[in-house]
């Protein structure tokens, strides 16, 4: 079956198990209908996937330009080629691909001692900074699916991010381990997502501020470790709430505790996540408890992934002194942009058109999905196919561990970024 | 092209050659029989008074995978401590106890490695493992691919399915996951921890599917006999590092009730409760069980003084290593209703009473197994050191003198509990030529690699013969890899991309349609998508490609 992944599509069919690329959740059991060059989602949808697939007829504007000037892919790599030549300190950033885009660009980087960074390297990095310090107990999706029967959740709603998140994972009856789950659900710091019902007791919410979220798991870990507490009311909520939650926690045989780090948009953040990832830790000392990180989305985790595993490290690379070296302050793309320390920038966006390149004044190349909505025209754009669209790939799930093929679900002209970045090496 | 390697002292056990003289001749990526005289050689290597090997062959190594790439996530430290820079053939990379693909890859060539097996392959995480070993330069690979903690696997076996049906799903976990072999993992342990289990000796019951870890390896070695697969089960036994253990293992041998059992890194699993910190050696235990059971295997799992870091299947094990843990971090994972894993960083010390025996007693295993094609030379990398501490490691094998020295260091209650100084064993060259080459061939099946005969892979290594063996181990004067020059002194001098390793055993696809279903019901991936397709792997590995070994049956 995975052959349909290069095969010529036919142009009218129906197509079944298709990943989809567009969020870290990656479902890989939608059905498609395509018609020519359109697709449509019949089955197994959500808000995401059913705009990002339907969207994407395929666009009139696919050629390469070049100062604005329509231009064929050589041409247009050979400018960026010569752009790239010239650079003292290029900065490859976006890196919203696939692994093979992901393999290029880590190629790339290295011969031309560029730096990597990826567009959602703030959210990822407030997991990995914890990952780094001190470490973690998670879990993955079908674990919860399964065995999940308390799940918290940390400053984030999850549905809009994640849309079939409770539905796959949460919502089923059916487990390996019975036909009647039930699964207690609290929001910490987010209101129950509208319209969320679950076969369960409905879902609690305790209202807190996102920010004091690291208060809140910090005095969780503390009554779960039976300290006592002087204190009326954290983070704004009284005492016995988290005195009921943590005994809830307690006495929950496999909880899970999920948050999103994009959503965790306040300074130092990474302290949320850590005091979450203590008190898992603390809490499997008598029973199991694991964190559900969700990220992956816009091909963050599979990025991160292919450069953590050819060079030790993954974004905020740079490869200047020939050797990779890491640093989340000095090699940020924003930081590089607006101190003018970059002197070139490509930019790659394949999965969402509304995710341009920053505003910046230095040179750019743009490998970004067809269609892509731009803020000024950059030196050189070359549309590029959307992997699970126009081409085959592999997308890591949020979890870090299922990597998902991908599959080409039409007949289109446009190349992928792996094959862009490989004609520019070609033309260095 | 035809190549000569001329004069060389040949050590090719698997013809029971030991050091003549003899011509080696190379066409294209095969070993070749002598041409006539008429043939013009197109390039000579002139050999005399170097040593000449098969490449060597590492049968278990973590190498790649979802495990090995969270602990080079979570170890900035020993990156920046061991940057590789950038060459003119070469990629940049970094990293000692968690190397990058590309650093382990070229490390691995010039130290005369063609081929490295990743020994613990999460199914659901195969396409990762595949594709972070087709970044691995040079070398060729293959995975084992791990089952036993499972709920597919543990259904079956608590409804009592025949053996049957578990073949057909072992075989089709090789075709899905596209591995070389099958690796049970503290048998059934892995899941039993997801219930809360912390302890589960191989005749307990798992709490929820009431099966025992000795039920798992008996089926799942009878599966891979069955299914006649080369390589026999691969098994990590229960009780992990546990003071005791060794009951435990040599329980596990007979376990296999005859059949082939490959026992991993038995240096962790060969501990006795002798002594004032009930905590001895049991490693002359061990090996005389292995001596007397031919249908036994083992590698060590040897540890080497120094940081490195611990990546195991093993959530139990791992998860009671915690607190030992240097620098004090550690992930801990649940993995997919498939297994699970856990990366604990470890620095071992020889004044450490602990660490200084588990250093001896590797060792004394190495030195009481007496047939060298039945104990194979790992550290587990990275487990018990970076597979870079081989050399080192040949040295204290094949040099009494050099290892007595380094027994004179170790933390003195440790050196008064191990017979190590009374041993006189030293291996010959030819005996390391079995350890490393002809020996893992033979056990997982690769009929043209491990040898010097004609048709064999031209992967061959040339060691200038220094009477200081680690140094000669470390930086080999040639290393050709399918016949290409890839490194000289220590140096990359061509860079290639190896093959995988894999078999095929048939089975009855009714199996399929069970998967499908069960995927469908309780996972969240289909089981289409779940397997991995030939055409993907090509990719992974950059074309290079992908050898089906047969099967017995």
């Amino acid at each position: 079956m995975s052959s349909a992944s290069t095969s010529a599509p036919s142009p009218s069919h129906e197509i079944g198990n298709v990943a989809c690329p567009f969020c870290g959740l990656t479902c890989d059991d939608l059905v498609v209908a395509r018609d020519g060059g359109r697709l449509c989602v019949r089955a197994n949808g959500c808000p995401i996937s059913v705009s990002a697939f339907e969207q994407a007829s395929l666009p009139r504007d696919a050629e390469p330009r070049v100062g604005g000037r329509a231009a064929t892919l050589p041409e247009a790599a050979a400018e960026a080629a010569r752009l790239l030549r010239g650079a003292r300190q290029p900065l490859f950033a976006g890196l919203a691909t696939d692994v093979a885009g992901a393999r290029a660009a880590g190629r790339l980087a290295d011969r031309c001692g560029g730096v990597l960074d990826h567009m959602n390297s703030p959210a990822v990095l407030r997991n990995i900074l914890v990952l780094q310090d001190g470490g973690w107990m998670t879990t993955t999706l079908s674990e919860v699916r399964n065995r999940a029967d308390l799940l918290v959740v940390a400053g984030s709603d999850i549905t809009r991010r994640f849309p079939r998140f409770f539905e796959r994972c949460i919502a089923n009856r059916e487990t390996l381990f019975g036909t009647d789950r039930r699964c207690e659900v609290v929001f910490v710091g987010s209101d129950v997502p509208e319209g969320l019902t679950l076969p369960g007791p409905a879902p609690a919410a305790i209202p807190c501020a996102p920010a004091r979220l690291p208060e809140a798991f910090g005095l969780l870990r503390a009554l779960v470790a039976g300290r006592a507490v002087q204190a009326r009311e954290v983070a704004g909520v009284p005492l016995p709430v988290w005195m009921e939650l943590a005994g809830r926690m307690r006495s929950a045989r496999y909880g899970v505790v999920a948050w999103a780090a994009a959503d965790l948009d306040f300074p130092h953040a990474d302290l949320a996540v850590q005091a979450i990832c203590e008190l898992v830790m603390d809490l499997n000392r008598t029973t199991r408890f694991s964190g559900l990180p969700l990220g992956g989305s816009d091909g963050d985790i599979t990025s991160d992934n292919v450069h953590v595993w050819q060079t030790g490290y993954g974004f905020r690379t740079s490869f200047g002194c020939g050797f990779p070296e890491a640093d989340a302050y000095l090699y940020s793309a924003p930081r590089l942009l607006e101190g003018g320390e970059a002197d070139v920038l490509v930019w790659i966006s394949s999965f969402d058109p509304t995710r341009g390149p920053p505003r910046s004044t230095v040179p750019t190349v743009v490998l970004g999905r067809a269609g892509m909505a731009l803020d000024r025209e950059p030196e050189v754009f070359v549309p590029v196919g959307t992997p699970g669209i126009d081409h085959a790939g592999h997308l890591f799930r949020t979890d870090r561990v299922v990597t998902l093929p991908l599959r080409r679900l039409r007949d289109s002209a446009l190349p992928s970024v792996a094959q862009v970045l490989d004609a520019i090496e070609a033309a260095l | 092209m035809l190549l000569k390697l001329k004069g060389g002292r040949l050590y090719d056990p698997a013809h029971a050659v030991a050091g003549q003289v003899r011509d080696v001749y190379v066409r294209g990526d095969r070993i070749v029989p002598p041409p006539g005289a008429r043939q013009r050689i197109d390039r000579e290597y002139d050999l005399t008074g170097r040593i000449v090997m098969p490449g060597a062959i590492d049968i278990h190594t973590h190498i790649g995978g979802g495990k090995v790439n969270l602990a080079r996530a979570m170890l900035p430290e020993d990156h920046r401590a061991d940057p590789v820079a950038r060459a003119e053939l070469t990629r940049a990379s970094s990293g000692h106890a968690a190397p990058g693909t590309f650093a382990a890859g070229y490390r691995y060539a010039t130290m005369g490695y063609t081929t490295c097996f990743e020994p613990a392959i999460l199914p659901v995480n195969a396409r990762q493992a595949h594709l972070e070993m087709g970044d691995t330069p040079i070398v060729d690979k293959g995975g084992y691919a791990m089952l036993g903690s499972d709920d597919f696997l543990l259904r079956l076996l608590a409804a009592g399915e025949e053996q049957a049906v578990i073949n057909d799903y072992v075989a089709w976990t090789l075709h899905a996951t596209r591995c070389i072999g099958i690796k049970v993992v503290n048998p059934g342990g892995i899941s039993a921890f997801k219930f809360n289990q912390r302890k589960l000796d191989l005749d307990e019951r798992h709490v929820y599917y009431q099966v025992t870890p000795r039920d798992i390896v008996r089926v799942l070695a009878r599966a891979v006999d069955d299914l006649g697969v080369p390589h026999p089960l691969h098994v990590h036994a229960s009780n992990l590092g546990v003071p005791g253990n060794l009951a435990t293992t040599l329980d596990t041998m007979r376990a296999a009730e005859g059949l082939p059992i490959h026992l991993t890194h038995i240096q962790f699993h060969s501990y006795g409760t002798e002594g004032d910190r009930k905590f001895s050696s049991g490693a002359a235990r061990v090996a005389e069980a292995i001596n007397r059971q031919p249908n036994v295997s083992c590698d060590v799992g040897q540890i080497m003084f120094g940081q490195t870091v611990t990546a195991s299947g093993d959530t139990m094990a791992q998860y009671r290593n915690v607190p030992h843990g240097h620098p004090r971090k550690a992930v801990i994972m649940d993995i997919e209703c498939d297994a699970g894993c856990g990366v604990v960083p470890f620095r071992y010390r020889d004044k450490n009473f602990v660490n200084a025996l588990q250093w001896a007693v590797g060792l004394e295993i190495f030195l009481l197994v007496s047939d060298p094609w039945r104990v194979f030379l790992t550290t587990d990398h990275p487990n018990g050191a970076p597979f870079t501490s081989y050399p080192e490691l040949i040295r204290l094998l094949m040099d009494r003198s050099f290892r007595n020295e380094r027994l004179a260091l170790i933390q003195p209650d440790a050196r008064a509990m191990t017979t190590l100084g009374t041993i006189d064993r030293e291996y010959s060259l030819y005996e390391i030529a079995i350890l490393t080459r002809a020996a893992p061939a033979r056990i997982l099946g690769l009929s043209d690699r491990g040898h010097l005969g004609p048709g064999a892979a031209a992967d061959i290594t040339v060691y200038r013969d220094q009477p200081d063996r680690e140094r000669m181990f470390a930086a080999p004067e040639y290393v050709f890899k399918d016949g290409e020059l890839v490194a000289r002194n220590g140096t990359i001098v061509g860079v290639t991309w190896g093959r995988f390793h894999t078999v095929a055993p048939g089975f009855d696809r009714g199996i399929e349609r069970r998967l499908q279903s069960y995927f469908e019901r309780f996972h969240t991936i289909r089981a289409e998508n779940f397997r991995i397709a030939e055409e993907e792997m090509l990719a992974f590995g950059h074309g290079a490609g992908v050898v089906t070994h047969p099967c017995r049956r």
